[in-house]
């Protein structure tokens, strides 16, 4: 797998606001890289960047080995599926999808043929004649995309190109899109704020935060491992804890909190007297009723929440911070009300370098310890 | 089912009264009457001191197919589609770059253009014509900086004619041309560029087709007056480049036949009915034209 795309130390600025902020990345041949990130992080920056729309402040951008500094829109080997579709309200949706060959001067039977087939490919077969005014949301969507994939560009991007429809044809194109990445191996870049939507496709995922890249990594990767406190935070639901490395023996940290001393396995680049912050994911938090060894915190038990499968349970620590821990249904619980003892496998709690923003909390820990 | 129908009066009918019934009234007097006396002048005769008879005739209209008549119509139809034409090839570029400018100052920029159109526009064709004339500002500078040896005929051919036509009329294809090209939807111009178009590409397959309906009434708004500005062909024109509203003027002023002038304006308003009625069903947009 060759390299398809490399952005090498790009920032873009406007005015003074810094959008995107040194930015390295390097995207390989037939790959689903997604962008992952909340609104205003500099997403769809990078994409326009990328596509030609906006030249980067400083920095450079190949695409295929080749810098496209120079090169317009037009004559780049890349194609957008914009949000809003862009589709031209003026042309039927034959017409649409044939723009980009007809722009290349493909001869007429064979801009027939594989506007054809591509619309079968997309399921939108018999709606040639139609305008896109005549089409739902999800058609049109299909149409973006299938304007895009008919150029057979190297690479795809894609901003958004789901945020406009409901849940259940969301996920379902999801699945297509996936499908289709696929089959044509094409690389797609894709751009979305849904953390799921995020896991359920990439090869790998860009977490943005304020235009730096926090974590380039494959969902489980990133889901399990996460570098910084935002990604553990911003990718599914977790427990954070800031604290001071007060001990290290056997690869095991003890960490001291605010609420008591906790252990966690201690990576290499972690060192006594660290500010650290730990995060658990609710499905690997477990109480008991006893106390259990290397763990300091006692809780109580606030709330059972029911969600099909599993039990989430809400307890607070003395301190009000509220954990959640996730459970198999039918499993015996302390009542609401009663003291617990929260814990975890030293091994399922993943250690995070403290950003100096969180020290305030850490400090509060030692002054406590 | 009389009370019923009643009732259904006092719901439906009454309160349209009320409320349409005083505008029509007005709107009855003041256009509809006129334009009936109009029609009716316009079968009329003159005696030999020009007093209007009311001998109903068809000779007007008769008289008005006359070569010499037909000669200025085709004329002014003529005048009307060129400065049409040089009103959008001017006024398509200038909205264009207004509209899609993104400075904050476009709308100020915008309004510097139009506001000087509502001084009079008589006032602003004799400035033209002092501007152009033999004495005026350019031969005297042409002649000053000896560029030319002797004063240059600018007035009164058909080109000074179009000139004042264009310098009037321009507005009214600005207007609509702005409003199109400002609501024109930029990542429209961006898809088509990502999919491999060129500026030019871009322009006749997006960006024209998408304006098209400013232009179209554009012209329509440009086209009609220029049948009439009468006065534009006068100062300008000097009797070399007559309109058919200099046709209806002087049967109204110096000819003194008004059933003559009443049958022209009633041509001018059969051609301008069936213009818009075209424009209409090529699809155009009525509201567009501000009627
Ligand atoms: N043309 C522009 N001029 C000034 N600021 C801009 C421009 N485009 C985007 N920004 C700013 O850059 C930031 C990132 O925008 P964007 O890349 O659209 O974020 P995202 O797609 O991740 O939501 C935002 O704060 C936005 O206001
Ligand atoms: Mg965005």
């Amino acid at each position: 797998m060759g390299k398809i795309v490399e952005i090498e130390g790009v920032n873009k600025i406007y005015g003074s606001n810094k959008v995107v902020r040194d930015l390295n990345l390097t995207v390989d041949e037939g790959e689903f890289l997604t962008l992952l990130g909340s609104s205003g992080c500099g997403k769809t920056t990078t994409l326009r960047m990328i596509a030609g729309f906006e030249e980067p402040t400083t920095g450079t951008i190949k695409v295929e080995g080749e810098k496209v500094e120079d090169k317009e829109p037009f004559e780049r080997n890349v194609n957008t599926v914009f949000q809003s579709y862009a589709l031209f309200p003026h042309m039927t949706i034959f017409n649409n999808i044939a723009y980009g060959l007809r722009m290349k001067k493909v001869p007429k039977d064979e801009i027939k043929e594989r506007v054809l087939k591509m619309m079968e490919l997309v399921q939108l077969g018999g709606f040639e004649k139609r305008y896109p005014s005549q089409l739902s949301g999800g058609q049109r969507q299909r149409v973006a995309i299938a304007r895009a994939l008919i150029n057979k560009p190297k690479v795809l991007l894609l901003d958004e190109p789901l945020g406009a429809l409901d849940l259940k044809l969301r996920k379902q194109m999801q699945l297509e899109l996936k499908r289709l990445q696929k089959k044509l191996n094409i690389t797609f870049i894709y751009v979305t704020h849904d953390q799921e939507e995020a896991l359920t496709m990439s090869d790998r995922i860009a977490v943005m935060h304020d235009g730096v890249i926090d974590q380039l990594a494959t969902p489980s990767e990133i889901y399990e491992h996460p570098k910084t406190r935002f990604v553990a935070t911003f990718i599914g639901e977790t427990n954070i804890y800031d604290g001071c490395i007060t001990r290290i023996k056997d690869g095991v940290a003890t960490i001291t909190l605010e609420n008591g001393e906790v252990s966690v396995k201690c990576p290499e680049d972690f060192k006594l007297l660290e500010y650290a912050t730990i995060s658990v994911r609710p499905e690997k938090m477990k109480f008991s009723k006893e106390k259990v060894d290397g763990f300091g915190l006692v809780a109580q038990v606030k709330d059972y929440v029911y969600v099909g499968s599993v039990l989430k349970c809400i307890v607070i620590l003395p301190n009000g911070n509220e954990l959640r821990i996730e459970r198999l249904a039918g499993q015996e619980l302390p009542e609401i009300g009663s003291k617990c003892y929260p814990y975890w496998n030293v091994e399922d709690a993943v250690l995070i370098h403290n950003e100096s923003h969180y020290i305030f909390e850490a400090l509060n820990s030692i002054q406590l310890a | 089912m009389a009370g019923k129908s009643k009732h259904e009066f006092r719901a439906n009918t009454l309160p349209a009264i009320i409320t349409v019934g005083p505008v029509a009234l007005i709107m009855l007097l003041l256009v509809a009457a006129p334009l009936m006396y109009v029609g009716v002048m316009s079968f009329c005769s003159i005696d030999e001191y020009y007093n209007v008879t009311h001998d109903l005739t068809l000779g007007n209209y008769v008289r008005l197919a006359n070569t010499d008549y037909l000669k200025i119509y085709v004329q002014s139809l003529l005048i009307a589609f060129i400065t049409t034409i040089l009103c959008i090839l001017i006024g398509y570029p200038f909205s264009y770059i207004i509209a899609r400018s993104k400075s904050r100052f476009k709308r100020i920029f915008y309004m510097l253009v139009i506001i000087p159109f509502w001084t009079n526009s008589l006032i602003r064709i004799y400035g033209w014509r002092s501007f152009l004339g033999t004495n005026g500002w350019l031969n005297s500078s042409l002649v000053s900086l000896g560029i030319v040896s002797e004063p240059i005929d600018f007035l009164y051919k058909n080109g000074t004619t179009i000139l004042g036509m264009v310098y009037c009329l321009i507005p009214f294809m600005i207007l609509p041309l702005y409003t199109a090209i400002e609501k024109l939807d930029g990542t429209l111009l961006e898809a088509s560029a990502d999919l491999g178009a060129k500026p030019v590409s871009t322009f006749f397959t997006v960006i024209l087709p998408l304006t098209s309906s400013g232009i179209f009434s554009g012209s329509l708004m440009v086209f009609i007056p220029c049948l009439g500005y009468f006065f534009v062909a006068d100062i300008l024109g000097g009797g070399n480049s007559d309109v058919i509203g200099n046709l209806i003027e002087r049967q109204f002023q110096s000819g003194n036949n008004w059933p003559l002038g009443a049958a022209l304006s009633i041509i001018l308003i059969i051609v301008t009915l069936v213009l818009v009625k075209a424009y209409q069903k090529l699809g155009g947009d009525m509201d567009a034209l501000g009627v």
